[in-house]
């Protein structure tokens, strides 16, 4: 049983390719992408006339909270979100409870992602053991493991002993493996609440300076550069971040960069309303800020966007601000935001924006065959985007277990058809298939 | 009054806050009566909802609501609303549930006040959030000052001290350009936030790094509290320096023009910000201000429970 995914705009990254075209395939597999292919018996027929065919989108940052936090997410929900969201590869992060930091825990969340067959789950293995920062997590073991854990993160814990994160980036260096840390020097941001700057003046809280991401990631550039160690920094925050990256990568140190949607699109005039569904961490900074991650997004400073999908339970976000935890949802919304804000305006090229979300996460680690290329013979992992549909986000809405999104009532352009995950519909016609195996 | 809550000095226009002073007035002549209370908000109940440690500025409150007849009901917990076992949008919707007219709000997050104001539609009437606003205090100090002075506008306030952790700073700050008076802050950069463009972009308030560079021409001099506990954060190195740098004592009153008075929102540390001579001397309003803190209040609560409802 063929597919035929006929008279779309197919845009491969990996190839430079942007033009229209039809795509077969045959069961898991691409078999024929080229215009205007002659139907076969037995061909079943999509029109995608209008509409943009993509590698499956890849991120580098989720949270699917499972095991541990399944009020707020699981890994069916997340990866319905993930679907439904255009992402055929996610990277659930290590802080679930108990912590990724053992082969066990490692495969059972890449085990429960293939129950469920929504999207590829390839976990982050922790740093240290339990997050601490004090012993290093059996990094050996979780590359070994069928997980095959080639990536590492405290998440949100900044590995704090310069010691340590030397160590860390010395020790994975055997496996090839990054090193990804939570850039925040916790003495900066004691009690910190919102970026500071004119707007934590006038609202009265804590000032989180945009040193505190600075000087930890200057600090970890210096590492890696000395042992040309991988490096990669998640959520990139401020305009001087990128300024350093830029730097280390003029330098040829291996690092590789994240931004976050809201990152790209939110200033910390939200904070105004304290409304805590805007709380993250890093915070929302100023509009300069936004504007200098766009345009290193545009010039390739930074790699990819990733969407530090991060759900809570509604009773956890209605807190006054300052006792509310961080965290906002990000797979459902993450390309319609990019296509808004710099696609559809002329600030980033299609295939740009494309590759950050694919090719170029793809490259950071080994996210299994995923982000391209659109060429016989690949993993049949697409996502089938209508560029015009103009829809207003709802939380309640979303896939999500929980409804934290920052841009509800927002209207976005662009929304994912059809997910495609080795052939199979993950999301047809705006509806993600059921999971494999239920929970 | 076209404000229909008071959460931060924001919610008033030049209209609204004059108005606000004149209504204090009619209030302070009812607290000068033998019988200091009028029928003006009976049947109406004001819930002083206090998740902060507070005596005066709750009993302030208490006794406005109370020579206005109103019933007062005070629902008192320290800590986060779920620190509490409920939710902030709960402990919202049971205040609604028992009808109050209006909610008095005193929290130690920054916003809570704003918050709670999605879930309610009385008038919030915030008593100090964080280090956000508290604005009944600086409009007080104003009502204090205006009684002074006969005006508001042209006058020079120099507000010295912990600026930044200063919710009394924000709102005071606030309400004197609303008024159209020049604003001077003096405290060691790091107890000002770090960027005060949202404030000196106006062009009516500026820092002065010296104290002795302020007094010349200040009509007020306008002294926040400094907690001691700051110095062991490297805010500043003691507060004997601090004493030094930024404490007002004899000699600096005496620097101030002969017309000039010496403010504190209390509580004083004495000996810190302010040496025992400068507060008790006749040029301290200090005991005004918490005298005028009951007008004041009395003044918002009937503004904006039955403010809505009589020609103003």
């Amino acid at each position: 049983m063929t597919l035929m995914l006929k008279g779309g705009r197919v845009v491969d990254p990996t190839r430079g390719h942007d033009d229209v075209a039809d795509v077969r395939l045959d069961g898991e597999r691409i078999v024929e992408v080229g215009p205007d292919l002659a139907d076969q018996a037995g061909d079943e027929v999509v029109d995608c006339a209008g509409l943009w065919v993509l590698p499956g989108l890849v991120d580098l940052h989720t949270h699917l909270r499972e095991p541990g936090f399944e009020d707020a997410e699981d890994i069916a929900t997340g990866s319905a979100a993930a679907a439904a969201g255009g992402y055929t590869a996610v990277a659930p992060m290590a802080n679930t409870l108990p912590v990724c930091d053992t082969a066990a825990v490692a495969e059972l969340v890449e085990r429960r992602g293939r129950d469920v067959g929504l999207v590829d789950v390839r976990p982050v293995g922790a740093i240290t053991v339990g997050l601490a920062g004090q012993r290093l997590a059996e990094m050996g073991e979780l590359y070994d493991s069928h997980a095959r854990v080639d990536f590492f993160s405290d998440d949100g814990i900044p590995v704090t002993d310069t010691l340590i994160m030397r160590r860390a980036l010395q020790y994975a260096a055997r496996f090839d493996a990054v090193v990804a840390n939570h850039s925040q020097d916790m003495d900066l941001t004691e009690d910190a609440q919102m970026n500071e700057g004119r707007m934590s003046a006038v609202l009265g809280l804590p000032g989180w300076p945009h040193e505190a991401e600075e000087v930890m990631i200057a600090r970890d550039l210096l590492l890696a550069a000395g042992l040309g160690a991988r490096l990669h920094v998640p959520h990139v925050s401020t305009a001087g971040s990128v300024e350093l990256i830029r730097l280390a990568k003029q330098r040829g140190v291996r690092v590789t960069a994240e931004v976050t949607p809201h990152h790209l699109h939110l200033d910390d005039t939200v904070v105004a309303t304290y409304d805590p569904v805007y709380k993250v961490n890093p915070p929302v900074r100023t509009r300069d800020d936004v504007l200098a991650l766009r345009a290193a997004l545009a010039d390739g400073t930074i790699d990819a966007v990733a969407t530090d999908h991060a759900p809570h339970p509604h009773e956890q976000k209605d807190q006054e601000w300052d006792h509310a935890p961080c965290g906002m949802l990000g797979l459902e919304t993450a390309l319609a935001v990019v296509v808004t804000d710099l696609v559809e305006p002329g600030d980033l090229p299609l295939l740009d924006a494309v590759a950050a979300f694919t090719t170029r996460p793809a490259g950071v680690r080994d996210m299994g065959g995923h982000g391209g290329p659109i060429a016989p013979d690949a993993p049949a992992n697409l996502v089938v985007v209508d560029p015009d549909a103009r829809w207003t986000v709802d939380g309640r809405a979303l896939h999500s277990r929980a409804h934290n999104t920052p841009f509800h009532g927002e209207t976005l352009t662009s929304r994912p058809v059809h997910t495609l995950l080795r052939g199979r519909f993950t999301l047809r016609d705006g509806v993600v298939a059921d999971p494999k195996v239920p929970a | 009054m076209k404000a229909t809550r008071l959460i931060s000095i924001d919610d008033l226009d030049a209209e609204d806050l004059a108005l606000v002073l004149d209504t204090a007035e009619v209030m302070d002549e009812i607290s000068a009566r033998r019988i200091k209370k009028v029928p003006t908000l009976r049947g109406r109940t004001v819930c002083n909802l206090f998740l902060e440690d507070s005596t005066r500025t709750r009993l302030s409150f208490d006794i406005a609501a109370k020579r206005l007849s109103a019933d007062v009901m005070n629902f008192s917990a320290k800590g986060s609303s779920v620190s509490k076992g409920e939710s902030f949008k709960d402990t919202a919707l049971t205040l609604d549930a028992m009808g109050v007219d209006t909610v008095v709000v005193r929290s130690g997050s920054s916003g809570a006040p704003l918050q709670l104001s999605q879930y309610l539609d009385v008038p919030i009437l915030n008593a100090g959030d964080g280090w956000h606003q508290h604005p009944t205090q600086a409009l007080l100090d104003l009502y204090t000052m205006r009684s002074h002075f006969g005006h508001l506008a042209g006058l020079t306030v120099t507000i010295c001290g912990d600026i930044i952790h200063s919710r009394v700073a924000r709102s005071e700050i606030e309400a004197l350009t609303l008024a159209g008076a020049t604003v001077r802050l003096v405290a060691p950069d790091t107890l000002l936030p770090t960027d005060l463009s949202a404030w000196t972009d106006g062009g009516n308030v500026e820092v002065i790094t010296d104290l002795d560079d302020a007094l010349g021409d200040s009509d007020v001099l306008y002294l926040l509290r400094v907690q001691r506990e700051r110095m062991h954060r490297a805010f500043f190195p003691s507060t004997r320096e601090y004493h030094r740098l930024y404490g007002m004592d004899a000699r600096r009153l005496a620097a101030l023009p002969d017309h000039a008075i010496v403010m504190h929102p209390g509580p004083m540390n004495r000996g810190v910000e302010i040496t025992p001579d400068v507060a008790d001397s006749p040029r301290a309003l200090i005991t005004d201000q918490v005298n005028n803190g009951i007008a004041v209040r009395m003044a918002c609560l009937y503004l904006l429970i039955a403010g809505s409802e009589v020609d103003a």
